[in-house]
């Protein structure tokens, strides 16, 4: 069993949680993911690395609740266990070389945006971060973000943080403006990911997107990950999560994440009705 | 006197319309009464041409003749003593190609029921388990077997009888390997494969489970932790695609994905988070033993027609002719003679399948393979309207140690190169099973777990 050493709500539906794992936290780095099981009946849920402490022997991680299993997971409490903690997993973020940066998080994408703009910044490349939210009630890691961004944009859909707008009016605003990105690293919706790397083809910025499909072991085994990239079939949890944004077939992996959503309601209704009938 | 008749006792088993529609074992194994009147069918030869058939040298003539004396447990005795898992090789052995093609009575009438002896012997066991065995006395070495599947098992269980500390590594969440994820509770009932590695543990070999060696920790870093031996019993667990247009479809998914949800995460009760897709018309591609697995499953979950599309005929089927028997018994339709040429979709957003486009086969002059070459009927496709898509078309070995341990050669298809003891390119770095033959069976693996922990022993000696 891995213990729950800290857990923080970061906002109504996102939470951090610090798990004892210390297996995983020997080498992990920026850019992997972990496979976490909650409970002995529950699902092998996928989540990227948001930080690690190799001396506690610890990795965070931070996720949205959008179904059952992750909703198990924020009931849990500090001191509790998750009955499975297995990475890390993946390759890591290419960081060696970079000079200018543009990392670009959407909502809880930004947990994940928040370690490779650090592991950037660690290394001494001039980053900037543009973190999107749908509004400032959803907003996470602002200060972590502006503690390691040399320039640091907020963006929200209703304008109630920073500038109201998308996270490509942002990027392209840059860009215009004379900003020479040699590469652009987008983590949040399928969609964000799509739309950055479309702007991004235009002006010819190499682009790194992190996939999270859907997945079972995260080893190789089942193929559920599976992706186009570049006319190829790919899994994303060992060829990846990091691939070419420009190559992606983001289109198909759209289509692929709702192969379970009508299960994955029921499931997740009938979970909000078993907490309730507890709490 | 021996019984001389010429037909080996039947196993109690489920009705074909009613095991179909449960996760139940198909085969209720014999009673005492049917397992004495087998056991006396064996002559007890002298030479025991069954022994050269088993990879693993059980002594059958020996644990046969206990039965027939009224003493199961000496059975065990003398079964457990060749074999780490005998209740798994009592199901899932090709026993058909192994010992009992080679049994004297196959030659007037139908061979020694070796199988299903095994199978009670160790049931036997398991419900009456006596004195737990031994821990045996340490010898202060300590090895890694990486992988719980059935090579590493085997592997850890000789070692440890010799006096070795093993630690297996494995990166699922359950020990067990293929036994767990792969092969159906109707055919190898979980319970069974737990109780199995219970008794590895009581001989004092540690597992450490979600341990992902190459990623978690790396077969270097082992070293540096002080094992003086690596064992590497990763199996085959990629799952190989067709490449043909649709693969990607929502309902199109590997045999290790949809065996896995089922299996492993069990998704097939109502008490597991795991989602699986309650499919109406299943078209399985493929005609192995995973391929049978697969479309049974789809059955038993419910599904109306449930096909198999094989691009040979049915004599050419990998699968076991039992397998293959069973399948149809429980209504699996056998498309033979076709292949998939492209998988169909809906329209619009979510992509779903609708219909197989396959094209029909002859057979031609026999391959490589030595069966004979399915040849496509030009003109001759149609669509098989299919809601579910499951392929099963082979594994190879996950890259994932190869890639990130230096000196660890591989060869075509990705699987270790080995010599006949296991051992590998890199020094103190042994190998077997399906990581080194590419997909094969059970049994074959655990010869390979057995052989290499004598080379692991000797080595170890060598050093010391």
């Amino acid at each position: 069993m891995y213990r729950i050493v800290k857990k923080r709500d970061l906002n109504p539906t996102v939470s951090l949680m610090e798990v004892e794992a210390p297996m995983a936290a020997r080498r992990a780095k920026a850019g992997q993911f972990v496979i976490v099981i909650p409970d002995e009946k529950g699902e092998r849920i996928p989540l990227t690395i948001a930080d690690y402490d190799r001396e506690r022997g610890t990795v965070t991680v931070i996720f949205q609740v959008v179904g059952t299993s992750t909703l198990k997971l924020q009931h849990l409490k500090e001191g509790e266990s998750v009955y499975a903690f297995v990475g890390p997993l993946g390759r890591p973020t290419h960081t060696e070389g970079l000079k200018n940066v543009a990392v670009i998080g959407g909502g809880v994408g930004n947990a994940i945006a928040y370690p490779v703009a650090k592991a950037l910044h660690e290394a001494g490349t001039r980053v900037t971060t543009i973190a999107g939210f749908r509004s400032q009630d959803l907003v996470i890691l602002e200060n972590e973000f502006a503690a390691v961004s040399d320039n640091f944009v907020r963006m929200s859909d209703d304008g109630t943080w920073g500038t109201k707008g998308l996270v490509t009016d942002a990027l392209r605003a840059l860009i215009e403006n004379g900003e020479k990105f040699d590469e652009v690293i987008a983590i949040g919706p399928l969609v964000m990911m799509k739309f950055v790397s479309l702007l991004t083809k235009e002006y010819g910025i190499k682009t790194v997107v992190s996939m999270n499909p859907i997945m079972i072991d995260g080893t190789g085994m089942c193929g559920g990950c599976r992706l186009t990239v570049g006319g190829e079939s790919k899994f994303a949890c060992v060829d990846g999560p990091e691939f070419d944004g420009h190559l992606v077939d983001f289109d198909e992996a759209i289509a692929r994440s709702a192969m379970y959503r009508e299960q994955e309601r029921h499931s997740y209704e009938a979970t909000c009705n078993l907490f309730k009938g507890v709490e | 006197m021996p019984n001389m008749s010429a037909k080996k006792n039947e196993m109690p088993s489920q009705a074909p319309d009613v095991r179909n529609k449960n996760f139940e074992e198909v085969a209720l194994g014999y009673t005492p009464e049917l397992a004495a009147d087998e056991a006396a069918r064996c002559l007890n030869c002298k030479n025991a041409p069954c022994v050269t058939g088993c990879p693993v040298h059980v002594n059958i003539p020996g644990f046969i003749a206990k039965l027939r004396e009224g003493d199961p447990d000496g059975a065990y005795h003398v079964l457990s003593a060749s074999n780490a898992l005998p209740a798994v090789c009592g199901r899932v052995c090709p026993q058909e190609t192994q010992c009992e093609a080679k049994c004297v009575r196959g030659l007037k009438g139908e061979p020694v029921g070796i199988g299903r002896l095994e199978r009670y012997t160790a049931d036997y066991h398991l419900h009456h388990p006596g004195k737990p065995v031994e821990k045996p006395a340490g010898n202060g070495h300590k090895v890694a077997v990486i992988g719980a599947g059935p090579a590493g098992l085997t592997c850890a269980g000789e070692l440890a009888k010799m006096g070795y500390q093993v630690t297996i590594f494995e990166a699922l969440h359950i020990a067990g390997g293929v036994l767990v994820y792969g092969i159906p509770q109707f055919r190898l009932p979980k319970e069974i494969v737990a109780a199995e590695i219970e008794n590895l543990k009581t001989l004092g070999v540690e597992i450490v489970t979600n341990a992902v060696i190459g990623r978690s920790e790396t077969v270097d870093e082992l070293f540096e932790d002080g094992y003086e031996a690596i064992f590497l019993g990763t199996g085959a667990g990629l799952p190989m695609f067709m490449g043909i247009p649709g693969e990607s479809l929502n309902g199109v998914c590997s045999a290790n994905e949809f065996l896995t949800r089922v299996n492993l995460m069990k998704a097939y009760r109502d008490d597991t988070d795991t989602p699986i897709y309650r499919a109406h018309r299943v078209v399985v591609v493929g005609g192995g033993n995973v391929a049978m697995d697969a479309a049974r499953c789809a059955k038993r979950l419910g599904a109306e027609e449930v096909s198999i599309v094989y691009r040979r005929s049915e004599a050419e089927m990998p699968a076991r002719r039992e397998e293959i028997e069973h399948a149809k018994e429980e209504g699996i339709v056998m498309r033979v003679l076709q292949n998939p040429v492209e998988i169909l979709g809906t329209d619009g957003r979510d992509r779903r399948v609708r219909a197989v486009r396959c094209v029909r086969m002859e057979l031609g002059e026999p391959d490589a393979s030595g069966r004979r070459r399915p040849i496509e009927i030009p003109g001759s496709e149609y669509e098989l309207e299919c809601d579910f898509v499951i392929m099963a078309l082979g594994t190879r070995p996950n890259p994932l140690i190869s890639s990130t341990t230096e000196n660890l050669e591989t060869k075509r298809g990705g699987v270790l190169v080995a010599d006949e003891q296991g051992k590998t390119t890199r020094e103190g770095v042994f190998a077997g099973g399906d990581a080194v033959t590419g997909a094969a069976t059970v049994i074959l693996a655990m010869g390979a777990g057995k052989t290499s922990a004598r080379a692991i022993d000797e080595y170890i000696r060598s050093k010391n």
